[in-house]
């Protein structure tokens, strides 16, 4: 792994609000791992779900904008860590393989798509690119004694043509990136199920019911935590946590962390960076159990 | 020369799109054609009556019949014009339904087209020589290849019938797939005990010689004169002096050894006999496993064999036999189940495939016919059954549905239901195929006598919740999603080609389709012959299929082969290449190209010139493009004759009228 990797960052909407911590350990992380990132200049709203409800072509084109924006950079492609933007990134470059919807979409653009640029998620770089060997060396406070079930949500790997990125029903590179930060991955079935996504608003009911499964099987699995690639599954699960037990007469007190939290912590980052304090559920139990083991050596 | 042309109606296949009448009118204005007219079907007895009448009446030297592909009736008309009197080779054929009526549906320029066809074949006969097949004798022993219940009828009938029976099985018993079932549909028959007696009459029948462990690498020659090379894998056990005592699996202490006999439940010895009823009942050492092969330490089965069997040494050995006739009967291979991530791909221990199921079920399984868990032992109560998995699946490259898929999951809810009474199967199924005799009434059974629930639709995923699996589908009957607890989940994995077909069949140069079947001759009317004359087929090498059609197609490729071996000798198609000696200057060319051997070197004083085997030669006219000195020629299809066909279109149709 050298200095080599530039990539054009795309934050994403949620980066700058909900999914703050996000956004900022991903950041520190990739600094830490020796990955450059440039933001895409004057990067524009993906148009999230709604867009490509209402069209295609519009929903391609605001996708297309920001790729657009990033081939002006000298950069080996772009990432964002956010599943969402991530769909709409690749959706549309997929769809500009056929000329056609290229020229619908590039008649709506200042400057042409070109759509030569690789497009991943910040977690493909990490296990294809960086390697969990390297994570593994940089590791200076291994995660010992956290019990974390990995949970990729129902888009990072969806659909299979598309994202291609490793297993669309049982995918593990979070799973072979937090064993080499030194967790204990449980084996967590619900994987790529769906927490309900935005029916938040609309229909907590929906949410409560399947983010529910999630934090029950979680629990059942003997996970004390929950590692999140995705801003609205680690929403649902750790903001919602509240409203689901309430719903559910349950009692979870399920730390949900953001993996970049995580290896951030085993790399030793500052807790500025990390923003653990942005999480609803402490984590404080979880770390106590991380430093227990820690401090007896010690002792 | 006097040429005959007749133009066929076929109905209204040709005639709908065809102005018949116009093309036999043109037909007449061709040059040598004595005699055309409209036949409404030329292939009837009044449509043969009336070309060999013609014929007669007009003193016709030739016929051109202008219908369907030659593929379909060439070698009726040539024994048409036969019984006229005229040479069977004094007959052309144009192909105005595949090639003209059915692909267009402009009635003038079909007619054209029609016309242009006709005035080709006129003008190649002009050129036709009369040619006479030559005779062969035959070796009237047949090959089978495979020896499951198709590959064990195929062979007892030939057996029966007199005929001397080579029978290569890959595995180290015969039995195939029959012999791991514990019951059969839907007569829930003991498997076993159907195939055993036959399996015996295989081991005893005198006219059967049978080679297990081994399989095909070569096939020389042609019909009644094959010569086929069989490869006899290393047993390191000498069969003539094993006697199957079971001694040696008793005291081997290596016992890790994959069990493909019960679909890898469990482990076997390194020297072991798959299965009780094993035929030849001989030990066979698994050379992965074994310590005295891969550490050259161990030996035991050496020194407690009461025969002095063992035989470490023992080395692949090449067996040739010629034969005359060959039946394929290499079965089928299951759906690798992993390839579906949710419903667990291999992740999980107590989601099995179907045979592993067969193998719980059976008394001579791994667990004595006991239902048990494969992760805890337990016994399990709620077993739900998934059907269609690798079949009529498009996503996983098997749209084609596997066809008894529907009978062995009944058949198993039932089995489960009288093994544990207490226990509830639950079948989520697509449609319910049972269309053969008594099958229907068998599904029904699992439904209302035994409480089987059916429930329609696919299973989108399955995941462990504590020591159950809940499967989650949908019931599109209801229009709801379903989730069911389960304590062990049974995969009904559907059929595909056996593993090495396509090499196989390059071998015996037949066809095989997208997905590896053996394609028969004709679907419908040609269901047991392929392409390749003296190659015929059994079983599910060709598509799935059951075992009573298996048995039924095995039977059907002996009677196949006994028709072909009832007569002394065979005629040979002079449809042949030919060499010109003057011309041909001995470069080799053409023996480099022919693809099936079938031009040898030879000696004409002192010269070098290429020697074409009559009897190898496919006709398929490759030399003769290759040929510099246009010395080869490929009779009935010679340079001159094609050459005639190119005149008459050019003469006929300037380019315009195409366009």
């Amino acid at each position: 792994m050298s200095s080599s990797l530039v990539y054009a960052y795309y934050p994403g909407c949620s980066g700058l609000g909900t999914s703050l911590e996000y956004d900022r350990s991903t950041r520190a992380l990739c600094a830490a791992l020796g990955i450059k990132l440039i933001d895409i200049p004057d990067w524009s709203c993906c148009g999230s779900t709604p867009a490509h409800t209402v069209d295609h072509t519009l929903s391609g084109a605001l996708s297309a904008r920001n790729i657009a924006q990033a081939e002006s950079l000298d950069v080996q492609g772009i990432i964002t860590p956010c599943p969402s933007c991530l769909t709409n990134l690749k959706t549309a470059s997929y769809r500009m393989r056929d000329e056609g919807f290229k020229n619908k979409v590039n008649k709506l653009l200042d400057t042409p798509c070109r759509n030569d640029l690789p497009i991943m998620s910040v977690l493909q770089v990490l296990f294809e690119k960086v390697g969990p060997d390297a994570i593994k060396n940089k590791t200076t406070i291994p995660l010992k004694g956290i019990k974390v079930a990995p949970y990729y949500g129902c888009i990072m790997n969806r659909p299979p043509k598309i994202m291609n990125f490793d297993d669309c029903e049982n995918p593990i590179a979070m799973d072979v990136l937090m064993e080499a930060a030194g967790a204990e991955v449980m084996p967590f079935p619900l994987k790529v199920e769906c927490c309900g996504a935005s029916y938040g608003v609309a229909k907590k009911e929906m949410v409560t019911t399947l983010s529910g499964k999630l934090l029950d099987m979680a629990a059942d699995c003997g996970a004390t935590s929950m590692v999140t690639a995705c801003p609205l599954c680690q929403m649902n699960l750790d903001l919602r946590q509240s409203q689901v037990n309430r719903a559910n007469k349950s009692h979870h007190e399920m730390p949900i962390f953001y993996y970049t939290q995580l290896l951030g912590m085993a790399l030793g980052l500052n807790d500025e960076d990390l923003m653990l304090n942005k999480l609803c559920v402490s984590p404080n139990k979880v770390f106590y159990s991380l430093r227990e083991p820690q401090r007896a050596e010690a002792s | 020369m006097k040429i005959g042309v007749f133009v066929c109606h076929c109905g209204s296949n040709i005639a709908g799109t065809v102005d018949v009448a116009t093309v036999a009118e043109q037909a007449r204005n061709l040059p040598n054609v004595a005699f055309a007219s409209d036949t409404l079907y030329a292939c009837s007895e009044p449509g043969q009556d009336g070309i060999i009448n013609a014929i007669k009446e007009h003193k016709l030297d030739g016929v051109v019949v202008a219908s369907c592909t030659p593929r379909m009736h060439e070698a009726t008309f040539r024994k048409t014009v036969e019984r006229a009197g005229l040479n069977r080779y004094m007959f052309e054929m144009a192909n105005i339904r595949e090639h003209v009526s059915w692909i267009g549906k402009d009635v003038e320029a079909n007619t054209r087209k029609a016309i242009d066809l006709v005035a080709m074949a006129a003008a190649k006969l002009t050129h036709d020589q009369e040619l006479t097949p030559k005779s062969f004798s035959i070796n009237k022993r047949v090959l089978v290849v495979g020896g499951g219940v198709a590959g064990i009828q195929a062979a007892l009938d030939c057996a029966d019938g007199g005929l001397e029976v080579i029978l290569v099985e890959k595995t180290s018993s015969i039995g195939g797939k029959m012999a791991k079932l514990d019951k059969t549909f839907p007569t829930v028959d003991c498997s076993s005990c159907i195939l055993g007696p036959k399996m015996v009459d295989v081991a005893q029948h005198p006219n059967i010689t049978l080679h297990t462990s081994a399989e095909i690498s070569d096939i020389k020659g042609y019909v009644g004169n094959f010569t086929v090379s069989i490869n006899r894998k290393a047993t390191y056990v000498d069969n003539q002096a094993c006697t199957g005592c079971g001694l040696c699996m008793e005291k081997c202490p290596s016992k890790k050894s994959t069990d493909y006999f019960n679909e890898g439940i469990g482990t076997t010895t390194a020297i072991n006999i798959p299965f009780p009823q094993a035929i030849p009942k001989k030990a066979v050492i698994d050379p992965e496993f074994c310590m005295k092969l891969t550490k050259g330490k161990c030996g035991v089965c050496e020194k407690v064999c009461p025969t002095s069997a063992i035989r470490f040494e023992q080395q692949n050995e090449t067996i040739e036999e010629p034969v005359g006739a060959i039946i394929a009967a290499t079965g089928y291979d299951l759906f690798d189940f992993t390839r579906y991530g949710e419903y667990g791909g291999g992740r999980y221990p107590d989601v099995i495939t179907s045979m592993q199921y067969e193998r719980l079920l059976s008394a001579s399984g791994p667990t004595g016919g006991h239902i048990k868990r494969p992760s805890d032992g337990k016994e399990p109560k709620d077993v739900v059954f998934i059907q269609c998995v690798g079949s009529r699946d498009k996503s996983v490259g098997r749209p084609y549905c596997s066809g008894f898929c529907c009978m062995y999951t009944a058949k198993q809810a039932i089995l489960t239901k009288d093994h544990m009474p207490e226990s509830q199967s639950y079948v989520f199924y697509m449609d319910i195929r049972a269309p053969g005799k008594l099958y229907d009434e068998f599904t029904r059974r699992a439904m209302e006598e035994y409480d089987t629930k059916y429930i329609r639709g696919r299973v989108a995923m399955i995941y462990p919740k504590g020591d159950k699996y809940i499967v989650r589908g949908a019931d599109t009957l209801m229009g709801a999603q379903v989730e069911i607890e389960a304590d062990l989940v049974v995969l009904a994995v559907g059929a595909e080609a056996a593993k090495g077909a396509p090499q196989l069949a390059e071998k015996l140069r037949i066809s095989y389709d997208n997905y590896g079947f053996y394609m028969e001759s004709h679907p419908k009317l040609r269901p047991v012959e392929t392409n390749t004359a003296g190659v015929y087929l059994a079983g599910a090498c060709q598509g799935p299929k059951d075992i009573p059609s298996s048995v039924g197609q095995g039977s059907a490729a002996a009677s196949k082969v006994m028709s072909l071996f009832s007569k002394d000798m065979l005629e040979s198609d002079p449809q042949v290449s030919a060499v010109d000696i003057k011309r041909c200057v001995g470069c080799g060319k053409c023996i480099q190209t022919c693809p099936f051997g079938a031009i040898n070197e030879m000696d004409f004083r002192g010269m070098v010139k290429a020697d074409v085997i009559e009897t190898i030669c496919q006709g398929c006219g490759i030399c003769t493009s290759t040929c510099p000195q246009g010395a080869i020629q490929l009779q009935h299809f010679t340079d001159n004759q094609i050459l005639a066909e190119v005149n008459a279109i050019c003469q006929m149709s300037p380019v315009q009228n195409y366009e």
